[in-house]
């Protein structure tokens, strides 16, 4: 298929593996924030790949895993209004609360359906006029747009009965509060591809300015992030730090206009709860009050009811680095793909999935 | 859940593309990429086009890989002679 199959030539990953081996001399921790680029480097075998210099962190870039269980909660009570059908995609079902999940809601006879775009939801919203569709807004800036979308086009049509729970975060405050917490050594990052299409690799421009750390913005192919370890290393030994776009197909320093214009009509940064993190200014999307009408949190004030945290789940401590899914007790044995204990074992780019899928007893 | 994949468009009907993945025709909105054409390629997430690829950069960063490749067999032919 074009645009991905020529990114994963394993001809040309030979040369990249061997370039890096040899230009890495300092041993360094490299970061990559996004849950996606976790799979492609243990699916590639990436961490077996790189030289014993290079140690690879896997981040908090998971929408899923960092959205806290109060937040959680809250979308699992609205399930339970009478008459709502909530909409969500279907990474959310299985994900732990407190006492519940939206899979057991439905079970309980809550009216959750799973949907592939927003615009299914605003479909729901149409062919049942007469009942409210609450969409569970969760992603960070490659989702919000779309979110944005909807809510506009229900806006134009007149879909009254359609509105957003928007627990929507934004990426650079999370990797901002992660280097200020200074608990894990970060010494170069990868950021992510797709968030960065939105944004542009702009966004980052704080982190090679303000901390003198190399960040290189790359894809999801395996010759994607080799690339951005390649440039890594050649900036690290070279002692710069810069901003760099290994993903020049798809991202542009300025990112989508478009689509940044639009969330900034729909949406305004708030504070935000991440699971592991706690409150972080600034790195949530909450809508803005032009647009209150279609804001299920004011719509439809329900009580989440108290927030109980998973009793032994690291996913917190994982999804800071600071510790790896082997530290946790719970992996591979209480916790599971089919039994998940917490959310990083449930989304297939949670840290504790990706490693039971492909690192179940080992750490590269 | 930022999963996004590159797809070509086939048609356009307004703000909504036909577009063709791995072999599949499927609808896409293109409220945040108005300016995609015909043939195209366009990153798909969750339903809408996020944005339109450059086939040029794409082909340059294969071009860059190519060059890392032919310099490492020169190395390797240096270092054999």
């Amino acid at each position: 298929m074009r645009f991905l199959t020529e990114f994963r030539r394993s001809d040309l990953a030979a040369p990249l593996i061997a370039r890096i081996a040899a230009r890495s001399r300092t041993a360094v921790n490299f970061m990559e924030f996004c849950g996606g680029h976790t799979v492609t480097i243990f699916r590639y075998g990436i961490r077996q790949v790189v030289p014993e210099t290079l140690t690879m962190r896997s981040g908090p870039g998971c929408p899923v895993c960092v959205t806290a269980n109060e937040d959680l909660d809250r979308a699992i009570a609205l399930a339970h209004v009478p008459g709502v059908i909530l909409a969500t995609f279907g990474d959310m079902l299985k994900v732990p609360g407190s006492r519940s999940s939206l899979q057991a809601a439905k079970a309980e006879g809550a009216d959750v359906r799973v949907v592939y775009s927003t615009l299914d939801a605003l479909d729901i919203a149409r062919k049942h006029p007469d009942r409210p569709v609450v969409f569970l807004g969760i992603g960070f800036e490659t989702t919000a747009p779309t979110v944005a979308a909807s809510i506009l086009e229900a806006q134009e049509t007149g879909v009254s009965n359609y509105s957003v729970l928007s627990l929507h975060k934004l990426s650079p405050p999370a990797i901002r509060a992660l280097l200020d917490a200074g608990e894990t050594a970060i010494d170069g990052i990868i950021a992510p591809g797709h968030v960065s299409t939105i944004t542009g690799s702009r966004a980052w421009d704080f982190v090679a300015r303000d901390d003198g750390i190399p960040c290189v913005v790359t894809g999801f192919e395996p010759l994607d992030v080799l690339q951005a370890i390649d440039r890594l290393v050649a900036m690290v030994e070279a002692g710069e730090a810069r901003v760099e776009i290994a993903y020049r197909r798809a991202v542009q320093p300025e990112g989508n206009p478009v689509a940044l214009r639009m969330m900034d009509e729909v949406f305004e940064p708030a504070p935000a709860a991440w699971r592991g993190m706690g409150m972080i200014p600034g790195s949530g999307l909450r809508l803005r009050e032009a647009f209150g009408e279609f804001d299920a949190r004011t719509r439809f004030p329900v009580d989440p009811g108290p927030t109980v945290e998973p009793e032994g789940c690291l996913c917190g401590d994982v999804l800071r680095a600071v510790k790896t899914p082997h530290d946790c007790p719970l992996f591979a044995t209480a916790c599971t793909p089919e039994t998940p204990v917490g959310p990083c074992m449930v989304s297939a780019e949670g840290s504790c999935s990706t490693y039971y899928a492909y690192a179940r007893d080992h750490d590269r | 859940m930022c999963l996004a994949v590159p797809a070509r468009v086939k048609t356009i009907e307004g703000t909504t593309a036909q577009v063709e993945i791995g072999g599949v025709t499927r609808p896409v909105s293109l409220r945040l990429t108005p300016h995609a054409k015909v043939g195209d390629y366009v990153i798909v997430h969750t339903g809408f086009a996020i944005n339109v690829l450059d086939e040029a950069e794409g082909a340059e960063t294969l071009r860059l890989f190519d060059e890392i490749a032919r310099v490492a067999e020169e190395e390797e032919k240096g270092e054999e002679a």
